[in-house]
C-alpha cells in the first residue's frame, strides 16, 4: 500500500494538440497505487487507469454511483450527474438494489435480438441520410449530417421522439455534455429537455404509440414521473456518444479500408477511440483498496476507460488500431451492472454506418488534412467537432 | 469439458455472452441470460470461456472438468 502525497494532476489532461488518449496514462498505470487529481471544482479525486483496477472499481459495492452520497466527484466546473431529486429516473447514478428494477424493465429492449430486429429500420436510417448527402453536391461535414443524425434518429424513433425535435434535444444535450458550461447553463438546458419529455409523456398517455417510452407506460414498473428521467437518459447517452464514435471510426477505416463491413473493426474502434472516457463518476462509502491504494469513504473516483482500454498488459501494442486483436474485454462501455445498455445498439448502428457509407460513397475521403481535424477536448465525450469530407461528383 | 452455469439474478442483460458464444448463450424474453446447450467442441468451449471473461456482471462461470 502508498499514501500519495504527491502533487496532484489536473483533470481533465486531454489538451489541445495533443493525442488521445493523454500521454500521462501510461505513466499512471505504472505508478504504484493510485493518482491523485483535483477536479476543476477543486475537489480531490483517484484516478484509475489500469484494466484489471477500472473493472474492480466498477463492481466493488463498496463503490457508488449515487451523487447524493458526500464526496461525490463532479466532472465539470458545476454540476455533474444528476441526483434523484434532481432528475427522477436518471437510473445510471443509483446503486443496487433500486438500480435493478429500472435495468430489469428495460433490458428486454436492448437485447442481442431486440437491435438485430431494427437492423431493417436502422439500414433505412442510414440510406436516407446518404440519400441526403449525395442529393446536397459532394462535400459534407460528417458529423453533423451522418454521424449525429443517425443515432439521433435511431434513439428518436425507438423513444417515440418526433424528428423535428432533433435540433432542440440536440443542443441542450450539447450543454450537458460541455466541461465548460456553467451551473445556470447546466440547470437551464435539463430543465428545458425535463418539460419537453413530460409533455411529450402526456400525450403518450392519451394517444399511446408502438414506441418505448408507450410500452413503459403502459408496463407501470417505472412510475410516471420517473419516466422522464429513464427518457432523458435514453435520449442523451443514445446519440453524443454514438455519434462520436461513428465520426473517428470514418478517420480510422479511410487508411484502413480492408476493415471496411468487418464486425471486428466495430469492436477495436470501440476500444481504440473510448470515447466515454469521463464518463463513469464514483465514490467510495467504505473504505476500500483499489490497486494497492487506499481509499478513504467519501472520496471520489474517476475511473478512466480510455486508460484502461490502452493498457498494454491486456491488449498488445495497445496504441495501434489492430481489429485482429481480441479486444472484446474492452470497458469502453464500463462494467458491472451499468455496463452500457445500448452496446448492441450501438454495435447495429455502428457496423450498418460504416457498410452503407463506403459502400455507396466508394470515393469518400477528407476534405482537409488528418492534422487539421479539430478534436473535441472540452466535453465529458472524446470526438470530432467536425469532419469535412468530399467525394467525386459522379457518384450514384 | 467444461460445465457451465449462470446466476440470473447477477445478469444485467448486456448481451456480451449472446455476442461470444451465439450457440451457448441466449437472452430469454425479459433480456436475462439462458444456456442453450453445453458446449460441444473446443471451439465452442472457447468462446463460452470468452463469454465467461467479458460478462459484466460475472453471471457465468466455467468451470473446467
Ligand atoms: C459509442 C457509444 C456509447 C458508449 C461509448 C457508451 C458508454 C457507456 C458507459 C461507459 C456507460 C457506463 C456508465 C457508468 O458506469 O457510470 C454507459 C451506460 C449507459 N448507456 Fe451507453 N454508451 C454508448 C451508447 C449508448 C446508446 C446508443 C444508448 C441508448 C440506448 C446508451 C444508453 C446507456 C444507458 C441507459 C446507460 C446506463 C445503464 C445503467 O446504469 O444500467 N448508451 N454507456
Ligand atoms: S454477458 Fe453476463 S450480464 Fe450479459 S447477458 Fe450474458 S450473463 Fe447476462
Amino acid at each position: 500500500m502508498t499514501t500519495t502525497d504527491r502533487c496532484p494532476v489536473a483533470f481533465p489532461l486531454r489538451r489541445p494538440g495533443r493525442p488521445f488518449p493523454p500521454v500521462e496514462y501510461a505513466d499512471f498505470r505504472r505508478t504504484e497505487g493510485l493518482v491523485k487529481s483535483t477536479l476543476p471544482s477543486g475537489v480531490p479525486v483517484w484516478l484509475v487507469t489500469r484494466h484489471e483496477d477500472v473493472r474492480t472499481v466498477l463492481t466493488d459495492p463498496r463503490i457508488s454511483s449515487n451523487p447524493s452520497h458526500p464526496g461525490f466527484p463532479r466532472a465539470a466546473k458545476t454540476g455533474g450527474v444528476p441526483s434523484q431529486d434532481q432528475v427522477p429516473g436518471w437510473f445510471v447514478a443509483l446503486d443496487p438494489p433500486e438500480h435493478g428494477r429500472f435495468r430489469k424493465t428495460l433490458i428486454p429492449e436492448f437485447t442481442v435480438r431486440k437491435v438485430r430486429e431494427m437492423r431493417p429500420a436502422i439500414q433505412q436510417i442510414v440510406d436516407a441520410r446518404i440519400d441526403a448527402l449525395l442529393a446536397a453536391g459532394n462535400t459534407a461535414d460528417l458529423i453533423a449530417d451522418f454521424a449525429l443524425s443517425v443515432p439521433s434518429l435511431v434513439i428518436s424513433d425507438l423513444l417515440g421522439v418526433p424528428h423535428v425535435d432533433r435540433d432542440f434535444f440536440e443542443a441542450k444535450t450539447r450543454v450537458l455534455v460541455t466541461l465548460t458550461s456553467t451551473d445556470a447553463e447546466r440547470e437551464s438546458a435539463t430543465k428545458a429537455l425535463m418539460r419537453y419529455l413530460n409533455r411529450l409523456i402526456t400525450i403518450k398517455q392519451r394517444r399511446p404509440g408502438d414506441d418505448l417510452i408507450s410500452r413503459l407506460l403502459a408496463d407501470g414498473t417505472i412510475s410516471r414521473q420517473e419516466l422522464t428521467g429513464v427518457s432523458m437518459l435514453l435520449l442523451i447517452a443514445g446519440h453524443e456518444t454514438t455519434a462520436n464514435n461513428i465520426g473517428l471510426g470514418v478517420v480510422t477505416l479511410l487508411s484502413n479500408p480492408r476493415w471496411i463491413g468487418d464486425e471486428r473493426a466495430v469492436e477495436e474502434l470501440l476500444r481504440y477511440y473510448s470515447v466515454a472516457d469521463l464518463v463513469a463518476f464514483r465514490v467510495a462509502v467504505e473504505d476500500v483498496e483499489i490497486g494497492g491504494q487506499l481509499i478513504a469513504a467519501g472520496e471520489g473516483i474517476v475511473p478512466l476507460v480510455a486508460a484502461a482500454n490502452h493498457d498494454g498488459t491486456v491488449f498488445d501494442r495497445p496504441d495501434e488500431f489492430d481489429p485482429e486483436r481480441s479486444a472484446r474485454s474492452h470497458v469502453a462501455f464500463g462494467y458491472g451492472v451499468h455496463q452500457c445498455l445500448g452496446q448492441n445498439l450501438v454495435r447495429v448502428e455502428m457496423d450498418i454506418a460504416y457498410r452503407t457509407l463506403f459502400s455507396r460513397i466508394p470515393t469518400l475521403e477528407l476534405a482537409v488534412p488528418v492534422e487539421e481535424l479539430s478534436l473535441k477536448y472540452d466535453g465529458v465525450l472524446f470526438g470530432l467537432h467536425e469532419l469535412p469530407v468530399r467525394w467525386s461528383s459522379t457518384e450514384e | 469439458m467444461v460445465r457451465i452455469s449462470v446466476d440470473t439474478e447477477r445478469c444485467v442483460g448486456a448481451g456480451q455472452c449472446v455476442l461470444s458464444a451465439p450457440d451457448v448463450f441466449d437472452q430469454d424474453d425479459h433480456g436475462i441470460v439462458t444456456v442453450l446447450e453445453e458446449p460441444a467442441d473446443e471451439p465452442a468451449r472457447d468462446a463460452a470461456r470468452q463469454a465467461g471473461l467479458v460478462c459484466p456482471s460475472q453471471a457465468i462461470t466455467v468451470a473446467e472438468s
